[in-house]
């Protein structure tokens, strides 16, 4: 082999057409492929905050979505409201659900008033008040659709995660962990006080609904431990807008 | 000669045992230890790589006599990086619930050291059938491991595989639990995954004694 390919002359060249060439590979994939994802993403939103009101096709032991050709008619049919509220302004908008809940927390700490979208949803004549949240787990974001009556007592949540470990943080999203939350009381005594992933706790079958507890899982405490602030930090900004229900 | 000639079938079946990557290369340790705690995740772990590494180590084969030698792990890692982006891209957009899955593995993969490992040791210098053939083999080595480990962790930890409660439900005390069985919330955790690779090293080198250094 000659040793051409060792000058320097050779060796810059090679890298800039390099990083050209793979550059332009990845930006036409990522521009070509937007619109399908967006709308995969959008489909997804859909199909989340039904989950949480108990809008899916769960078999005995794992969470399934509806379909993705059924949600968006579905999501018109059980959705029946979507706020945006914003201080002591309400207002109605049909793409509340697109709001992007991290830039909203990003402008909120840079003094913007933040605008929370919550949806409001019907089944069999019960009313659900669906809050979509955002927090921080080990190693990358968390999220959640928190469907609460208007008592704040969860009825629904759907957890995610961009990047738990597999086998220990990730398993937010199993059944048995966000199964636990249905029927836990927000409230405790009149305030607000949140619900805490807890560990050593004597209720692991969580039959005590109103200890404000759900049981952990082994292996992810500081996954759990973000879980309880998301709900803790996020849900709180709610408390206001529910008062004004009774 | 048929497809594959005798060397071609040692390529691929050396990494399963004798060289394999994470008991003997010490190759991928880091992925092994994480991502071992349930045996479904081991799997998909396992097949992103076979994935990953059969086709990186034929592209980087094919630029082998071009790659300047003063960047060479630069541009492994660009390959591999650009390589794991299409793909999760592609899934975004077409499996969506697929990449789901393995959007969590997708960071893991590309700093996985048994793939830069496998480009800087195999496939520069040989040729893209060889590479790939050594790619598929190495993988399958390092599944093979990943799988063992993660089967006993979920297994002892959790009580459970793929999922399924093998072993009767802890909370209910059916099963083995009701005669005072307990999980072992400490196989859930990353040293044990160290010791678990570490058992099965001690085995294999006692049964190979040509695997022994002096």
């Amino acid at each position: 082999m000659s040793k051409k390919t060792d000058s320097n002359i050779y060796t810059i060249l090679f890298a800039i057409i390099m990083v050209i060439v793979v550059g332009g590979v990845l930006a036409f994939t990522a521009s070509a492929l937007r619109p399908r994802i967006d709308n995969n993403e959008r489909l997804e939103k859909q199909q989340n905050i039904l989950y949480a009101m108990g809008v899916n096709a769960n078999d005995e032991s794992s969470a399934i979505f509806v379909s993705t050709d059924e949600a968006p008619e579905l999501f018109s049919k059980y959705i029946t409201k979507q706020l945006v509220i914003q201080g002591d302004d309400v207002t109605e908008d049909s793409e509340a659900y697109l709001i992007d809940v991290k830039k909203e927390q990003t402008s909120a700490k840079a003094g913007n008033k933040r605008r929370l979208p919550l949806f409001v949803g019907t089944k069999d004549g019960k009313t659900f008040y669906i809050a979509p949240i955002r927090g921080k787990g080990l190693w990358d974001a968390i999220w959640a659709y928190v469907a609460l009556d208007a008592n704040m007592v969860v009825q629904g949540a759907y957890f995610d995660h961009k990047g738990e470990t597999a086998g220990l943080g990730a398993n937010i999203k199993q059944r048995y962990f966000m199964d636990d939350f249905i029927g836990e009381d927000l409230m405790s005594n009149g305030s607000f006080k949140g619900i805490t992933v807890a560990k050593g706790n004597n209720d692991p079958k969580n039959i005590d609904k109103n200890d404000n507890e759900v049981d952990a899982i082994a292996g992810a405490t500081i996954t759990g431990d973000g879980v309880s602030a998301m709900l803790k930090s996020e849900l709180r900004q709610y408390v206001p807008y529910f008062k004004t229900l009774k | 000669m048929g497809l594959l000639s005798k060397k071609d079938v040692a390529l691929i079946k050396d990494p399963l045992a004798d060289n394999n990557p994470i008991t003997i290369q010490v190759l991928g340790i880091c992925s092994a230890l994480a991502i071992t705690a349930e045996l479904e995740a081991a799997i998909v772990m396992s097949v992103s790589v076979l994935f990953v590494l059969g086709i990186g180590n034929v592209v980087i084969s094919l630029m082998r006599n071009i790659i300047p030698s003063k960047i060479r792990i630069i541009v492994q890692l660009i390959v591999v990086a650009a390589l794991v982006i299409i793909v999760d891209q592609v899934l975004k957009a077409f499996a969506y619930e697929l990449s789901k899955t393995l959007s969590v593995f997708v960071g893991l993969i590309i700093t996985n050291c048994i793939i830069m490992g496998r480009f800087e040791a195999f496939a520069l210098a040989n040729g893209p059938w060889r590479s790939f053939l050594d790619g598929i083999g190495n993988s399958l080595g390092y599944g093979v491991i990943l799988i063992i480990v993660a089967f006993f962790r979920e297994l002892l930890g959790a009580g459970t595989l793929l999922g399924i409660k093998v072993l009767g439900d802890p909370i209910e005390k059916t099963g083995v639990y009701q005669y005072g069985y307990e999980n072992n919330g400490f196989m859930l955790l990353a040293p044990m995954a160290l010791v678990v690779v570490g058992i099965i090293i001690w085995i294999q080198r006692s049964r190979n004694k040509a695997l022994i250094e002096d």
